[in-house]
């Protein structure tokens, strides 16, 4: 077994767990102060949502606004269920959650398999037959939820709190995630239909829908715990460094190792050419959902893990004004460049909020949102291909380099002389 | 055949399911069901009421479709979304805010003409002040098109797209730097006095100030009558301008083909900025509009109205100027209604839900066909 892990992969883990390790010690001595250690975990929590976008837009093609509406729905599933554990001492928001989202997942992988099977199933066709199963299948959840919360409730309170809340917790930020990847799976059905723009707008009108019943979710969701355009309160602060790290890690590691597949190549190969993909046997539906609700899924992650972080959830902080920042940190980072990406989101809430704040002189924070956008345009016309372009650390090398090749030069040379390409093409 | 022979013990039943496309049907009609359903009840119920949001609903329509006009001119042309689009209705806005409260351009027939009548003179003053806007609008669309989009023109298309947020960004943060327009919520002051109409049973008669509004009425004011006749000025001048004149031609044909455009002998750069400060022209009129209408300012103020009139854009049809009018009332219409009648809040939801299922049923828009890919 350790004959397969190379020198690549041995640095690459040495090296973050030795960052991981230096940071937990500086947070230990206190030498990084709480600002920097909430910046850093930020930082981590952005790499992951960046990363679910990268997945869906760098690698496989898909021109997707939607990413923070999935990052709101795992944000407040996550922090709903924690709210009613610390709070109410109760787990009905755990089981009622954790069967709903395991009832709805078996029944969408079933009939994903049925379905499947039938030739010329229109999306909307199949679009109703998921929402009937989901809708029937969430309320059969609600009400074995209810019965087996009594029983969880005096296991998880035999045990010490601290360990219990620990449990609730982990299992949240879990479920926070499949109900996003779920939802996202519902609504990726018909719509990944639609051409690049329509995509975009569609995805965007999602986080617009989502935002305004965030806004309503006490009124209208009939959540009263989440208080609606009042903000939700009361959420346990217990994403430490330590979980947002190990997320990330397994993050990284999954995008990794999916990109190297078989899996990966069709993925890339849907970006590369749909109508060539088509040609070589791809399933280019297929492909674009699986990314699609793998992206979502690790959004509704970093959604969990953030509402963890602060304690405090608003809807202002998922309208669509903030649900550019992953793209934005896509493409600074580089689309398609993992290392980018999660360098970029290391750096933003950092540049962002720290250092500016910190050294530049008070009253420049109005000035924050004029000079990034300035940043933004030139690195657009100086270097179209994000800081990091098509590099990769070694561990996670490039996916088809030259395929990526041919794009960069093509990128290169387009602005320069256009008149003469379009003459000669 | 065999495939659907496997699955299930009746495939011809099932199979037909597929082949109609039972489910899909089914799916829309229980939508369109329930909202008909929905608005017939509220009509039935006091039609005076209905008529009444009808009305406000047409006094949006009318303004989203100025700002869609720009969005899909601009899309039809160089295929680019132009986030900025909604921050360039917003500087309108502003502009005329700051010509009226601060230079108080709508006052000059008076000043100059001082035995002028007030009518005439109000209604000088506002023109003057509406093209004001639009100059101002045009101007900073044509900058913005030659500063950001332009060098991106052969970038892939998503370098533009990331651009244009870019640019949405600066314009709505440098304008709510202390010395642009501030952050803050300012009051809009109307450059003419409203005149409220009541139409009921007894006919049509002013309001006086003052006066309860008599029931089962329907009231409508001279905010909507200018709305309504500024918009359908300015789309029969855009209509002319795009089918008779040779600016109107070129821009057909770079829409249609830019390369083969540039080989006719087209200035393309030149009818694409052309196309920028129309569109842009359109947006600052809107946004004087809009504010008149919704007496508030704020450098925020063009994000979701844009949002809502690039829906309206698409669902009419991109592309298509006639389809991006429609497209702008059904739009007017859906906003009103729903916050009246299905619910106040989840209203912008209800408009992008309607984008949604509009674009899984004909993902061309009403007005559109189908699109080439552009190479």
């Amino acid at each position: 077994m350790f004959k397969r892990i190379d020198r690549n992969s041995l640095l690459f883990f040495g090296v973050t767990i030795g960052f991981f390790v230096v940071v937990q010690v500086l947070i230990l001595v206190g030498v990084l102060t709480p600002f920097y250690e909430t910046l850093l975990r930020l930082g981590a929590v952005y790499a992951i949502v960046s990363l679910g976008l990268n997945m869906i837009y760098g690698f496989n093609g898909q021109f997707s606004l939607g990413q923070w509406g999935f990052y709101a729905i795992g944000a407040y599933t996550a922090a709903d269920i924690t709210f009613r554990w610390t709070n109410q001492a109760s787990t009905a928001g755990l089981t009622v959650l954790l069967f709903i989202v395991l009832l709805v997942g078996a029944a969408i992988l079933i009939l994903y398999k049925l379905l499947g099977r039938l030739r010329g199933l229109d999306a909307l066709s199949a679009f109703t037959v998921y929402l009937l199963a989901a809708f029937g299948l969430a309320v059969v959840g609600v009400k074995i939820g209810q019965v087996v919360a009594i029983p969880l409730n005096s296991v998880l309170a035999a045990l010490p709190a601290g360990i219990a809340t620990t449990i609730v917790y982990v299992l949240a930020v879990i479920i926070g995630a499949l109900i996003a990847a779920e939802v996202s799976f519902l609504f990726g059905l018909p719509v990944l239909t639609l051409g690049s723009d329509y995509f975009g707008i569609a995805t965007l009108g999602f986080t617009i829908i989502v935002k305004v019943l965030l806004d309503n979710s006490d009124t209208l969701l009939g959540f009263e715990e989440m208080k609606g355009a009042r903000g939700m309160i009361g959420i346990p602060k217990v994403t430490t460094w330590f979980w947002v790290f190990l997320f990330l890690m397994i993050v990284i590691v999954v995008v990794r190792n999916l990109l190297h597949s078989s899996y990966g190549r069709a993925i890339v190969s849907v970006r590369e050419d749909e109508i060539a993909a088509k040609a070589m046997g791809i399933d280019v539906g297929h492909y674009k959902t699986l990314t699609f609700v793998l992206g979502s899924f690790f959004a509704g992650l970093a959604g969990a893990l953030y509402a963890h972080i602060n304690g405090f959830l608003h809807p202002d902080m998922f309208n669509f004004i903030k649900s550019f920042d992953p793209m934005i940190i896509v493409v600074f980072g580089g689309l398609g460049s993992v290392t980018g990406t999660v360098f970029a989101a290391f750096v933003w809430p950092l540049v962002l909020e720290g250092l500016l704040r910190q050294i530049l002189p008070p009253g420049f924070e109005t000035w924050r949102y004029v000079v990034y956008p300035l940043l933004l345009l030139i690195m657009m016309l100086l270097k179209p291909n994000g800081l990091f372009g098509n590099f990769e650390v070694p561990y996670l090398r490039q996916v088809l380099p030259a395929l990526r090749k041919k794009i960069s030069t093509e990128r290169s040379q387009a602005p320069s002389a256009p008149a003469v390409k379009e003459v000669n093409g | 055949m065999n495939s659907t022979k496997a699955v299930s013990p009746t495939p011809s039943f099932i199979e037909m399911l597929v082949r109609r496309r039972v489910l899909r049907t089914f799916f829309l009609v229980f939508l369109v069901a329930v909202v008909v359903w929905r608005i017939g009840t509220a009509l039935w119920a006091n039609p005076t009421l209905f008529l009444q949001q009808v009305i406000d609903g047409l006094r949006l329509g009318f303004v989203y479709a100025l700002i869609a006009l720009g969005y899909t001119m601009v899309y039809g042309i160089v295929r680019l979304i132009n986030f900025a689009h909604g921050d360039v209705f917003m500087i309108g806005a502003f502009m005329s805010y700051l010509a009226i409260a601060r230079v108080q351009l709508h006052l000059w027939p008076t000043k100059v003409f001082p035995g002028i009548s007030p009518v005439l003179a109000s209604g000088i003053g506002s023109i003057t002040v509406i093209l004001l806007s639009m100059a101002v609008c045009a101007l900073a669309a044509i900058t913005i098109e030659r500063v950001a989009y332009k060098p991106l023109r052969s970038a892939p298309r998503i370098s533009a797209l990331i651009t244009a947020i870019g640019v949405s960004f600066f314009l709505e943060y440098f304008g709510a730097l202390d010395f642009v327009f501030t952050p803050n919520f300012i009051t809009y002051k109307r450059p003419f006095d409203v005149t409220t109409w009541v139409f009921g049973s007894g006919g049509v008669q002013a309001l006086v100030p003052g006066q309860a509004i008599p029931e089962n009425t329907v009231t409508f004011s001279n905010i909507s009558i200018i709305i309504v006749i500024a918009t359908i000025f300015l789309l029969v001048v855009l209509q002319y301008i795009v089918t008779q004149t040779k600016i109107g031609k070129a821009m057909r044909a770079t829409a249609y083909d830019q390369q083969t455009a540039r080989l006719m002998g087209i200035n393309v750069n030149g009818i694409i900025s052309v196309t920028f400060a129309i569109g842009a022209g359109l947006a600052g009129a809107a946004g004087m509009l809009y504010a008149i209408a919704f007496p508030q300012v704020t450098f925020l103020m063009g994000v979701l109205p844009g949002l809502k009139a690039f829906v309206a854009a698409v669902l009419g049809g991109i592309g298509s100027i006639p389809g991006a009018f429609v497209g702008a009332l059904i739009m007017g219409q859906a906003e009103v209604l729903s916050a009246a009648y299905i619910s106040t809040p989840m209203r912008d939801a209800i408009a992008f839900t309607i984008l949604i299922v509009v674009l899984l049923v004909r993902p061309t828009g009403i007005f559109g066909e189908a699109q080439r890919e552009k190479a």
